[in-house]
């Protein structure tokens, strides 16, 4: 099939969604209100709470939603074929991640703003204070580890990639300075500074001396280096400690020095990189050379789709972004619907592109079944495949394929990168958190919070083995991810529905798709926990996977209890006043 | 006579949406930047209107010779810092502000 027809089949169907279910949910749901004082209006202080135009931030809210993961997934998950990744992503981004984002946004706004993690106290008390953390504390964790694995895998695999993301260090904190000592737009200093990258891909591609190719710096992937590591291991232990004393020092620098300014660019990357494959799709008109349904699979897609593909389909963590930052920011109530529903089907359309990506690289089905020949092989050559194919559409524009599969390797790591940066500085606020809770004001500082943040998650992430030993498998912790992801999801959805109902208005459009969210994290973790990862039957135990899985598999059921909890109270009467009701400014 | 005069509307009325689009383009990607700008400055107007200010809270001050002199500078600035910290009024007896 023409991968023109199914890109066509998501955008009519996101569109529906947003001109009809996201109209519907709008006015008969959330029945937003346009003279409601948006906290924007009622608290502005010009720097949290700032009445701002709808388009600038629905722009605001996608770019900061988007990133590394809407790709990661698919990548992996075209495992089972195209057809069931596309109708995850496609009909989980109308129906639950739309409607999550949505809702968060309006919740907040309802609440002056607050977050879902004060929200989520306010509804459950003290408990879910702790539970929250430990969730948060976990994905964050997990996030830490596998985009830490994602840089070193590009870098190994990409090493052409390495100068220009290097060279995006001195240029952001340059812009950051500039901005920040001069003031003035950072539109103009920001593409100066694209353009350098770009041409630092561009000269590292064709000169080898520029690339940092540490594999065969230590004499090749399976030459023995030192202690049992090949070359391939050596290579990401090396990276990976690169990574971390990198993440130690961005983290604790204030964020308009580093953070920002790179997201800045980040951003032109966002839409360079989206121009660049939804402009090669349609110039090539590529077949999908995947299998629509992977025969072979020797695992179901069901139900481990559902937490391979989180961010995507649906994603907890936008939640924190929608109730954390927008929600502030929110003009009209009415505007919520398309900030919300709309930031998720931009990134919708990011998780289509890049299962098309993956799905038109090869040149026949044997190649698919070749390079996935299992789930284990997915998730170590999904990435991989995702460059190379959007290399290849972007190979259709006239960009050489090698350059365009290292133009692509950038844009993701640049992504990773932030997105690494902002986790481990996230962190070192929960630990701190954790420890002023506990009586550990040690723990609290700066530096100890960020030291105990790095070296938990360089650890998490060399430990796993892959097939090229340790520090190649940090793939492994990517169902643990998307796990933790969908249960953050599950508690905004919570949150959503409990407010509806005291509202007394429908509660099926966020309840349904909060149980389908909850259930099947608790069916795949189960599954992967009892029969994988525990050592039953004929499988290896991995005590590690084991520990994370089960912790996670008890959350679910937590939050499963006190979602009923929170029912049967309002049921018989006995309801706590918080959520009962708006609270107007 | 009127072509060009068309031609010429035309051209700037692209021009101005060309301008518009990458302001908008700007104002997007600049939105979190200019907040945490916003909020840094906004961190060191405090820890300098804690210099200009830590004797009249019983701190001494060691840059009080330079700092005094700016008192009567710092009438609209300290009303806006007390109240950013939740003081309606001014808690200050020798400094009157409102």
């Amino acid at each position: 099939m023409n991968a023109i027809w199914i890109a066509l089949f998501g955008t009519v169907c996101f569109v529906m969604g947003y001109r009809f279910y996201s109209k519907f949910i709008a006015e008969r749901i959330y029945r937003l209100d346009a003279d409601f004082q948006t906290p924007a209006h009622a608290y502005r202080d010009g720097v949290d709470y700032v009445p701002t135009n709808k388009w600038i931030l629905w722009g605001h809210h996608f770019t900061s939603v988007a990133g590394a993961a809407p790709i990661v997934g698919p990548a992996i998950a075209i495992y089972w074929g195209w057809l069931p990744a596309i109708l995850w992503v496609v009909l989980g981004t109308v129906f639950a991640a739309g409607v999550h984002d949505f809702g968060a946004v309006v919740l907040s706004n309802r609440h002056k703003g607050h977050s879902i993690g004060t929200l989520a106290n306010r509804l459950i008390g003290q408990r879910a204070k702790l539970l929250f953390l430990f969730i948060i504390l976990i994905l964050v964790l997990m996030v830490n580890a596998v985009f830490a694995w994602v840089i070193a895998k590009l870098f190994i695999t990409f090493p052409a990639s390495v100068l220009s993301v290097f060279i995006q260090i001195p240029l952001a904190v340059w812009i950051g300075y500039r901005v920040y000592r001069h003031s003035g737009s950072m539109l103009l200093p920001s593409v100066v500074a694209l353009a350098v990258m770009y041409g630092a891909v561009l000269v590292a591609s064709e000169v080898p001396l520029l690339q940092f190719d540490l594999v065969s710096w230590f004499g090749g992937a399976d030459a023995p280096v030192v202690g049992g590591f090949n070359g391939t291991s050596m290579a990401f232990l090396v990276w990976i400690v690169v990574l971390m004393v990198y993440v130690y020092i961005a983290s604790t620098l204030p964020v308009w020095k580093l953070l920002q300014p790179r997201d800045y660019i980040n951003s032109h990357q966002l839409v360079v990189g989206l121009a660049l494959l939804y402009l090669g799709l349609l110039f090539g008109a590529p077949e999908m050379t995947a299998p629509s349904i992977n025969g072979e699979a020797e695992i179901s897609w069901y139900p481990l789709l559902f937490i391979t593909i989180a961010c995507g389909a649906i994603s907890g963590f936008h939640g924190l972004v929608a109730s954390g930052t927008t929600s502030k920011q929110l003009d009209k109530e009415t505007d919520a619907r398309m900030i919300g529903y709309g930031g998720a089907l931009g990134e919708g359309m990011l998780a289509m592109i890049a299962i098309i990506a993956v799905g038109t690289l090869f040149a026949s089905g044997a190649d698919f079944t070749a390079t996935y020949s299992s789930f284990s092989a997915a998730g170590s050559n999904g990435l991989g495949s995702f460059v190379r194919g959007a290399g290849q559409l972007a190979g259709n524009l006239g960009i050489p394929e090698q350059v365009g599969s290292t133009l692509i390797a950038v844009i993701v790591v640049s992504f990773a990168a932030t997105t690494l940066d902002t986790a481990v500085r996230l962190m070192r606020y929960i630990i701190a958190e954790l420890g002023n809770e506990y009586g550990m004001p040690v723990i609290a500082r700066k530096h100890v919070a960020t030291s105990i943040a790095v070296i938990t998650s360089g650890a998490l992430v060399i430990l796993p083995e892959g097939p090229n030993g340790f520090g190649s498998g940090g793939y492994l912790l990517w169902p643990l991810f998307g796990t933790s992801n969908q249960l953050l999801a599950g508690i905004t959805l919570m949150l959503v529905s409990v407010w509806l109902k005291r509202q007394g208005r429908p509660v099926i459009f966020t309840l349904a798709p909060m149980l389908f969210l909850l259930v099947m994290t608790l069916w795949a973790m189960g599954q992967q926990v009892i029969f994988t990862w525990s050592g039953f039957g004929d499988a290896d135990r991995n005590w590690l996977l084991f520990i994370f899985g089960s912790l996670i598999m008890v959350f679910t059921l937590w939050i499963l209890l006190e979602a009923s909890r929170s029912f049967r109270q309002d049921d018989t009467g006995t309801r706590q006043p918080s959520l009962s009701s708006d609270e107007s400014p | 006579m009127n072509r060009p005069d068309n031609e010429v509307s035309t051209v700037a009325l692209w021009r101005s949406r060309l301008h518009r689009a990458i302001q908008g383009y700007d104002a997007v990607l600049s939105l979190p930047h200019r907040r945490e700008i916003a909020r840094e400055l906004q961190d060191e107007e405090d820890l300098f209107m804690l210099l200009c200010f830590c004797d009249m809270m019983g701190i001494p001050n060691p840059v009080s010779d330079m700092t005094l002199e700016l008192y009567p500078h710092m009438l609209d600035r300290f009303h806006e810092w007390h109240t950013r910290q939740g003081m309606p009024r001014s808690p200050l007896a020798g400094f009157r502000c409102c």
